[in-house]
């Protein structure tokens, strides 16, 4: 593909998602309290809130963009950036911090490291620590891309990247 | 059902109709359930059903809240009591299906027997017999021995065609030697030795008499009211709400009560928010009632962000319908229009079944306007948080969905006077809500006849931890802490003994193992230095530091400070630093008297309830173990809780 293709193909991207930004306000608009779901929404379909996105909102729906900024990085759900391909979340509720959730967050770093340094990972792993997530009775445990997988054990936790594809 | 709105006497019609099927399997599909392979489990159930031919109502369900043996299924049929099923998977659904309800086999090492136990056989043949060793050592193998004696025993006597003999997943009896259950009579026998199998088999099981010296009497501990449906009704169904006397509590409310005696109701019944601080549902609503206003809210607080704490989760996924009812029965006691559900987007099955929920309420007409054909008009709506655990606190709540940064505002006003857009508004937890329908549908003195004198009714309390087998209890206020965790729980569970259970989270304290008596109310518990707070339970054990867990909460408020007011910013940053110092054995005698004071301060000065109470777990570690801090200070020497020796210069 040329140059000319791939811009023209992010300039569709582009106005494709400032359509959907009004579109989204539009669906909000009579709603009451509706910034943090129009945020949600924006994010669900994005995967972050670009700047420009955040500029689009603050026109569709009058709300400053520092009021905007304000609320995206106050609340941690929203990111900034673009996630990974395979978003890992290690739950470090009091229940799998007792259980070891330190050990298997370090032990899935070292094994995505080792993976990189040996080139065998195609995809992008990314690695946060969440709030508790409820599954106490599992501790401890670890969310991938949706999946709960619980009662690891921190030794055997790096297993789990084997159920991605590129890995 | 038809889309024309209900009305109040169509409500009685499915209580009325409610029929449960001869034979049944329910699987409890929550988070939990569901992370632990529950989909699998129903998806093998429904495939077998369907190939099999056989009559047998496979339903989703909530959570009964045995997390320690998810997924867990329940089962219903062969004039057998209903037996709950753990640690399945499609292998076991499989078989459980083709054996149990061809030839009433059932899986070793599944079943959980009942704590409800029976006294006598009341002359019935019984067809089971649970088999578990409770005590220390090779338990399997010693179960398994008595398992063929028993079956040796009845194989002479003629009854082992008609007597099955089943290893049990957990006996609900712990450190009681072999135990055994027989089903349908539920009579069990703690410590029973090879010598009395023979009496087991020719008195009991041939001439049903009981064994008085080996039987271990009845009495479950756990009272289910919040919890009433969780694991028995559908959650996605309205109707299975309905079936189960779901909006009889509103129905009674909106007909037969004006709002006043609907708070006079609440009243009577003791109710107090369940969501932490304790302050009387009632009070709350009278206040907001109170306010002249042209508009007012209510608001569901189902923002559970204590670390530990699972107990509101497990409701909105297995009974959203309590909930949503117990909003509209606030809704007409305060007057309000309008209601808001603000749940954390962690808890993405939740909102769902929110969601669904309100969406059949609205087609039914049980939202929306002149409900019940009462005059009544109410809608509710969802609104998410995003990962701040201080909107929990209820002004920096409102502010989130009023649109802005969770920080929150000094009270008074209370929300209950200035809310939601400046509206008088009442925010209840999700467990209050759930109950209050469930006062609603029986009523006040009933729901007062259970707990203590100051706290009432009945409480909900997520066990997690160093213990075997962590779950969900709700039991009486009152209730010793000691018979939460060893008797219903099972007690220590890691190889170590108990040295402590913490209650109410980051905002909670420590209570040492030789408390545990203490009954659970809020003021016994405040009395120790903890709080009852959302009703997370963490057991710890020896292996555990306590300088540790204060770390680990204190480093969670850190992180979790809004960052308004100074006292909770500044200073719980500053504890932290001391806590990580002292931790990594770098302390000082002295830095345990400037961390007391830092504590004092934040107590006395933040903002909200965060940084008030985010000094609880420093003091309360402080008030029972300072042994643990002061090891780490003053021996040259110390293991630190990784196991590394470590030598001061």
């Amino acid at each position: 593909m040329n140059a000319d293709g791939e811009l023209e193909k992010l300039v569709e991207w582009v106005e494709g998602v400032r359509k959907r930004v009004h579109e989204i306000a539009g669906e909000w608009q009579d709603e009451e309290g509706s910034l943090i779901m129009i945020l949600h929404a924006i994010q669900d379909e994005i995967g972050y809130i670009p700047r420009g996105v955040a500029n689009e909102l603050a026109k569709a729906t009058g709300i400053s963009l520092a009021r905007i900024y304000e609320v995206i990085t106050f609340y941690t759900y929203f990111r900034l950036t673009p996630p990974g391909n395979h978003e890992i979340h290690v739950c470090m509720g009091t229940a799998c911090y007792l259980r070891g959730a330190e050990s298997i967050q370090a032990k899935l770093l070292q094994q995505i490291d080792l993976m990189k340094a040996a080139g065998g990972a195609k995809d992008d792993f990314q690695v946060d620590c969440v709030r508790c997530i409820g599954c106490c009775g599992l501790s401890p445990a670890v969310v991938m891309d949706g999946k709960t997988y619980g009662r690891l054990n921190p030794e055997d936790s790096p297993e789990i990247l084997k159920q991605k594809p590129g890995v | 059902m038809d889309k024309q709105p209900l009305t109040a006497r169509e409500l009685d019609t499915f209580v009325q109709e409610a029929s449960v099927a001869e034979r049944w399997i329910r699987v409890g599909m929550d988070t939990g359930g569901i992370a632990a392979g529950a989909q699998e489990v129903y998806d093998a159930l429904i495939e077998a059903r369907d190939s099999s031919g056989l009559d047998i109502d496979i339903q989703q369900t909530g959570s009964i809240g045995l997390s320690y043996a998810d997924p867990v299924v329940l089962v219903g049929g062969n004039d057998l009591p209903t037996l709950v099923l753990g640690d399945m998977d499609a292998d076991s659904a499989r078989e459980l299906f083709a054996g149990y309800f061809r030839d009433g086999r059932l899986l070793d090492d599944r079943v959980i027997a009942t704590k409800d136990r029976g006294t006598d056989f009341d002359g019935t043949q019984q067809q089971v017999i649970l088999v578990k060793d409770t005590g220390d050592g090779d338990s399997h193998h010693r179960t398994t021995i008595f398992q063929n004696l028993i079956r040796e025993d009845l194989e002479a006597r003629g009854l082992d065609q008609k007597i099955a003999v089943v290893r049990a997943l957990d006996m609900g009896l712990y450190h009681r030697g072999v135990c055994v259950q027989m089903l349908p009579s539920r009579v069990t026998y703690a410590s029973v030795t090879g010598a009395d199998i023979r009496r087991l088999v020719d008195e009991s099981l041939r001439n049903g008499i009981v064994l008085d010296d080996l039987l271990v009497p009845g009495g479950d501990p756990q009272e289910r009211i919040s919890m009433r449906n969780c694991g028995s009704i559908d959650p996605s169904e309205l109707e299975s709400y309905l079936r189960a006397g779901g909006y009889q509590g509103l129905k009674r409310a909106l007909v037969d009560m004006n709002p006043e005696q609907v708070i006079e109701e609440l009243k009577t019944s003791g109710l107090r928010g369940r969501g932490g601080a304790g302050y009387p549902t009632w009070l709350k609503w009278k206040n907001t009632r109170g306010q002249e206003s042209d508009r007012r809210i209510v608001i569901c607080n189902a923002d559970e962000g204590d670390p530990g704490a699972f107990m509101d989760r497990s409701i909105l996924e297995g009974d959203p319908h309590s909930v949503l009812e117990g909003m509209l029965i606030a809704a007409y006691a305060i007057g309000a229009d309008t209601g808001f559900f603000y749940i954390r987007v962690e808890y993405p099955l939740a909102v769902k079944r929110v969601q669904k929920a309100i969406k059949q309420c609205r087609e039914a007409g049980l939202l929306g306007e002149n409900i019940l054909g009462t005059g009544f008009s109410f809608d509710a709506k969802v609104r998410f948080g995003a990962g701040a655990f201080v909107c929990g606190e209820e002004t920096a709540l409102i502010a989130s969905i009023e649109g802005r940064r969770g920080s929150p505002e000094p009270r008074p006003p209370y929300p209950s006077i200035k809310g939601l857009w400046g509206k008088p508004t009442s925010i209840n937890n999700v467990e209050t809500l759930a109950t209050v329908s469930a006062i609603l549908e029986k009523d006040g003195n009933w729901y007062a006849g259970f707990g203590t004198e100051e706290s009432r009714g009945t409480k909900v309390f997520a066990v997690t931890g160093k213990v075997r087998n962590p779950q969900l209890v709700e039991v009486p206020m009152g209730t010793p802490i000691r018979t939460i965790i060893e008797d219903i729980c099972g007690g220590a569970g890691h190889g170590s003994p108990i040295k402590a259970v913490q209650t109410g989270g980051p905002s909670g304290g420590v209570i040492p193992v030789d408390k545990m008596d203490t009954p659970v109310t809020y003021e016994a518990l405040l009395e120790l230095g903890s709080i009852m707070g959302s009703g997370g339970m963490l057991v710890m054990d020896e292996s555990d530091s306590m300088v540790d867990v204060a770390k680990f909460y204190l480093g969670f408020c850190v992180e979790e400070s809004c960052g308004k007011c100074a006292p909770c910013r500044v200073g719980g940053f500053q504890m932290l630093s001391l806590l990580k110092k002292i931790h990594a054995g770098d302390g000082v005698v002295s830095d345990l008297d400037t961390l007391r004071d830092i504590c004092v301060c934040m107590q006395t000065a933040s903002l909200c309830g965060l940084g008030q109470t985010a000094p609880n777990p420093v003091l309360s570690t402080l008030k029972y173990f300072e042994h643990e801090y002061l090891d780490l200070v003053t021996t040259p020497e110390t293991v630190t809780s990784n196991g590394k020796g470590r030598k001061h210069g």
